[in-house]
Order: structure tokens, then C-alpha cells, then sequence
């Protein structure tokens, strides 16, 4: 590798999203990474908040790539819970841009708070313009968020930033913080209208 | 001409250890030999070693070839060699034929210096731990204070967990492929058939057939083939010999008919051709003995606090005898440590014995993990 420096830097560039999550994560905190890729994430915020991080993933090649990066990975499949983890065993459990493609949603949120103690999704917002553009034309989008075609999608559970903040009311979750973003914006005004990706902090309910 | 990614031809040595090796059994084994082989070169710094520790019936010759002639290379010779997952450019691999077997290493065959005949039945029970200790002994014999890895399926896997507990400052990484925290009472059963077929061969004589001339070749001869058994799984018995008949109709008799019968008895006359039924005996008893929480209550979590060593946990889908879930329970008990752990499950159709083939995305693994690792 020349510089992993670097190509960090040009990996949060990239990736705001990453970015994002960081600015929640505290410097030195035990992190899950659900669905962790090729464990980019976990690299990064490795780097920027020296967490000690594992991830989960069940796809062959990317665990091999995340054993390629120096990523500590556990190959398993999400759907099935996080058994083989303690409770409160984490300070965060990170589902990034991931929920929308669980069979078990509901399932897979009760087991990151069980596991941390604060938990973080981010997802591509259903409800953003340019998606509602796309179905009033008639159509179902298509888009950098949201590459898929109806029939070949991943994304069976995909919601809008509403949807999700009364799934969280209806099960006790405290949502701590949100962000939204569109591309590398932040979007304060009209978030549900004008963002294209949704991030939550959030914790069981005290 | 050979591939240009085997070691080549390779000389097994041996050393004689003659400090005293306290066994956990109680029992004091004056003085021993290790037979072993090494590939590779130790670097400068002494930070390039790798112990390869082997299963049931493995040996130190862990790759290459003994002569020119010699057809048959290593038992891991698909995963250790130059430009291999376990490259010898990169790193210096040991292997070592453990206390109590029949390759070398002194053992129940071997002569008791005391009495001038072999060990027999006197030989001790020996465990996992005691094969640590004689490792490290060799490892002092080599100059190494720590190994860069330690690397081992099945049984094999067992002594890189053990190491990284019982002398944690030593390993740096443990490959734990195919393996488990300790046998479940399945596993301990099948080990105890094959010791009765063993013990029950009137060959046997209590472990003394060495003076009666005789080898109880049938006790061995059954003992592998119920081993072997659960080594495969149903599905590949079913893909390489399914229901398939020698001579293609049935006999109505008990002499060999289907292919599978065929292929398990050549299996058990080639295995109790060469391999010693008291190392048999005491293998499998290492294998049940093995399980690091007995000495904490039961605790698996308390028995790894001690370790320090980055691990890569290796199960496959198939595997029934050393199934995922013994290995996710040694991901568990990692993780409530907090050590760096990876854990990769592959899917195989070969059961217990996929540890040893040559499997693309496995090795790739294997590769990648030993990649990096600093030397």
C-alpha cells in the first residue's frame, strides 16, 4: 500500500456518508458494523476516531476483502440476529445504508440495541423529490441513491424519514440525532422533500 | 518437472530434548525426540516463524517431497510453499510430528531407553498442552521467541488456540481452521468406537504388540474407517460414490459391492499399514481431553483472557464432525475478549477434510490473512 493516509482521504471525499456516521462515533469506541462491505467504514473511523471496530458480513468476497484491508470481520448473515454477540457489548452498532435491504427490519433494530448502546442506520430517504418525481411520472426511481430497477432491487424496505421516526416512536427508540444529506450538503429545510440520504443516532428508550 | 511453487525436496531432522517434560497427566518424561521440518528462512530478526501443527494423523512433513521419487508431497502441501497462502518466501514454517506419534517424534513404538524395548503401553497419555510445551521446547531448540503464526485444522487448530493461551507473548497470530473449543459427547463417542475396535483386536495385547510381532490391523483398520466416515459428508459420499456397484448388480452376499465399502477398506488397510495403533489410541485422547474452560469452571471466556494473539477462526458449511457453530463459539468467546478476530465460514462440500483441500476462495483467505502479518 503507498499511503493508506490518502486514500482515506479521498475514501471521505467519496463517501460523506462516512463522514457523517464519524461525527457521531466517539474517539476510542468499540464499534459493529452490520453489513460492513469491504469494511471501508470501519477503517475509516478507525483513522479518524481510533474505534476498535468489527464488522459483520455474510458475502464471500467481501469478507475477503475486508481480511484484505486488516478489518476485523465476522462472516455471518444479519437476518438471522447478532446471537453471537453480547448484549450491550458495543458502544455503537452502525447499519449503513443497509436497513432498507433487511427482510427483518424490525428484528435487526431490536438486536443493535441490544447489542450497543446507541445505534446508527443511515438510508437512502424514499420520500426525497427527485424519487417522488420519479413515481408521479410513473415510474419507480432510479437513481445514484437508488441504483436498482424494480425488479432487480436489494431494497425491499424502503422508507421515508416520516416512516422511520414513527417506527421508532411506536418501539420505544429515542432518536438522539438526525442528519440529512444530499450528496455532500447537509439539508436543514424541508429534510423529507430535499434529502436524499437519512442518518440516525438513537437509543432504547430510557 | 515439479511446479515451481513446491519447497522441493525436503530432509526431515530431529532433535533430543533431554530437559524433563512434566506431562498434565502427572506423568515425567525424562527425555524425548521431536522429528521436524522446516521451509523457508528465518529472517535477521527472528519474526518470521510459522508452526504448522497437524491433526489426527498428520506428521511433520508438511510439504515438498522426501526424494526425487517420492509421488506423494506433504499433507498441506496445497497450502505451504513459495507463492502459496502460507508462502515460504515470506515466512520460515515449521512443522513437527508430535510427542506420542508415529512419524519420528519418540512415541508408544519408539524404544524406551529404560527398559530397551518399545514404550508399548507405558507410553503416557499425553494432551494438547503437553504438545505445546514440546513445540516450545523445539522453538527454543530454533532460536524463535515468538512465532509470527501458528496454524492448524482440526486437532491441529486446537494447539494454535492452546498456544495463544497457555503462552500468549509467543504468538502474534493463531489460524484456527475446522476446530472447536472441545469435543461435544458425539465426538468423544466416535473416538471411543474407534479405540474399542482397537482395543478389543486380539492383535492388541494390551498395547504390547510390538514383542508379539503382530500390528492389530483390524482395530485400525476400523477405527479409520468410522474416522473417515465423518470426515466426509453425507452429500460428497453421495456425489463421489452414491450407490454406485463394482461389478454393477447386487451379490446378495458381504463381500465388497458397493463402491463406497471398496473405498473405506482401502482406506482403513492403506492407514493401518503405517500408522501405529497406540499413537491412534493417544491422539484421539488428546482430543477429547482438550477443552481450555475445564480449568475455569467451565468459563471458555475466562480460559482466553490470558491471550493476546489476532486470530483468523475458519469454519466450512459442511463440516459436521467440527461444525460452524464450534467455531462461532470460539468467535463468541474471542470477541467478549476483545481480541482481533476475523472468521470466515466457507462453504465446502467436503465435511471435516475441506480443511485440507484446495479451495480457491479458502485459500485466498488464508492468503490475504497472511498477508498481513508483519514480519
Amino acid at each position: 500500500m503507498s499511503d493508506p493516509g490518502k486514500n482515506l482521504n479521498l475514501l471521505a471525499e467519496a463517501r460523506p456518508d462516512f463522514a457523517a456516521i464519524a461525527r457521531w462515533v466517539r474517539r476510542d469506541a468499540k464499534v459493529l458494523d452490520l453489513g460492513c462491505g469491504d469494511g471501508s467504514l470501519l477503517r475509516y473511523l478507525a483513522r479518524e476516531r481510533n474505534v476498535r471496530g468489527y464488522g459483520v458480513e455474510i458475502d464471500d468476497a467481501k469478507v475477503l476483502a475486508c481480511v484484505r484491508n486488516g478489518v476485523n470481520v465476522i462472516q455471518g448473515d444479519l437476518e438471522s440476529g447478532l446471537s453471537g454477540f453480547e448484549s450491550r457489548s458495543f458502544d455503537y452498532v452502525i447499519l449503513s445504508l443497509t436497513l432498507q435491504a433487511m427482510k427483518n427490519t424490525e428484528g435487526v433494530v431490536t438486536e443493535m440495541l441490544r447489542v450497543g448502546r446507541e445505534g446508527i442506520v443511515s438510508f437512502p430517504n424514499f420520500a426525497y423529490w427527485k424519487n417522488r418525481l420519479n413515481v408521479l411520472g410513473g415510474n419507480m426511481p432510479v437513481s445514484e441513491d437508488l441504483p436498482y430497477q424494480w425488479y432487480d432491487t436489494p431494497n425491499v424496505h424502503l422508507c421515508t424519514l416520516k416512516d422511520f421516526e414513527t417506527f421508532c416512536r411506536a418501539r420505544d427508540i429515542d432518536v438522539i440525532e438526525r442528519r440529512v444529506m444530499t450528496g455532500v450538503n447537509e439539508v436543514r429545510f424541508a429534510p423529507n422533500l430535499l434529502g436524499s440520504t437519512a442518518f440516525y443516532l438513537f437509543k432504547r428508550a430510557a | 518437472m515439479r511446479d515451481s511453487h513446491s519447497v522441493g525436496i525436503v530432509t526431515p531432522q530431529t532433535v533430543r530434548i533431554d530437559q524433563p517434560l512434566h506431562l498434565k497427566s502427572g506423568a515425567l518424561l525424562d527425555s524425548y525426540e521431536l522429528v521436524y521440518e522446516t521451509y523457508g528462512t528465518l529472517n535477521a530478526a527472528r519474526s518470521n516463524a510459522v508452526l504448522v501443527c497437524h491433526a489426527l494423523s498428520g506428521s511433520h512433513h508438511v510439504a515438498g517431497y522426501h526424494s526425487t521419487e517420492d509421488k506423494n508431497p506433504g499433507w498441506w502441501d496445497n497450502m505451504v510453499g513459495p507463492g502459496k497462502p502460507i508462502d515460504t518466501e515470506r515466512f520460515f514454517v515449521i512443522g513437527v510430528n508430535n510427542l506420542g506419534g508415529c512419524h519420528g517424534s519418540t512415541g508408544p513404538s519408539s524404544i524406551n531407553p529404560a527398559t530397551g524395548k518399545p514404550y508399548g503401553a507405558g507410553f503416557p497419555v499425553v494432551t494438547v498442552e503437553d504438545w505445546v510445551e514440546a513445540q516450545a521446547r523445539l522453538a527454543e531448540h530454533l532460536g524463535i521467541g515468538q512465532f509470527a503464526a501458528i496454524v492448524g485444522g482440526s486437532l491441529g487448530g486446537m494447539q494454535a488456540l492452546q498456544w495463544s493461551i497457555g503462552r500468549p507473548a509467543q504468538v502474534r497470530h493463531a489460524l484456527v481452521i475446522a476446530a472447536a473449543p472441545k469435543l461435544t459427547a458425539q465426538n468423544i463417542a466416535f473416538n471411543d468406537v474407534a479405540r474399542q475396535a482397537i482395543l478389543t483386536d486380539p492383535d492388541f495385547h494390551g498395547g504390547d504388540f510390538y514383542a508379539h510381532g503382530v500390528v492389530p490391523r483390524r482395530g485400525l483398520r476400523l477405527a479409520r474407517m468410522l474416522g473417515h466416515i465423518t470426515y466426509l459428508s453425507d452429500d460428497s459420499m453421495a456425489v463421489k460414490f452414491g450407490r454406485g456397484l463394482r461389478s454393477g448388480k447386487y451379490h446378495f452376499g458381504f463381500d465388497v459391492e458397493f463402491e463406497i465399502e471398496s473405498y473405506l477398506r482401502y482406506q482403513g488397510d492403506k492407514f493401518a499399514g503405517y500408522f501405529d495403533a497406540n499413537t491412534y489410541l493417544l491422539m484421539t485422547k488428546a482430543l477429547d481431553y482438550f477443552d481450555p474452560a475445564h480449568e475455569c469452571n467451565g468459563d471458555f471466556v475466562a480460559a482466553l483472557k490470558p491471550a493476546v494473539a489476532s486470530y483468523l477462526i475458519v469454519s466450512f458449511s459442511s463440516d459436521w464432525r467440527f461444525s460452524p457453530e464450534r467455531s462461532r463459539a470460539i468467535v463468541k468467546a474471542l470477541l467478549d475478549n476483545e481480541r482481533n478476530v476475523s472468521y470466515a465460514e466457507i462453504t465446502s462440500h467436503h465435511g471435516h477434510d475441506s480443511f485440507l483441500m484446495e479451495d480457491a476462495h479458502y485459500h485466498e483467505v488464508i492468503r490475504a490473512y497472511m498477508n498481513n502479518i508483519e514480519i
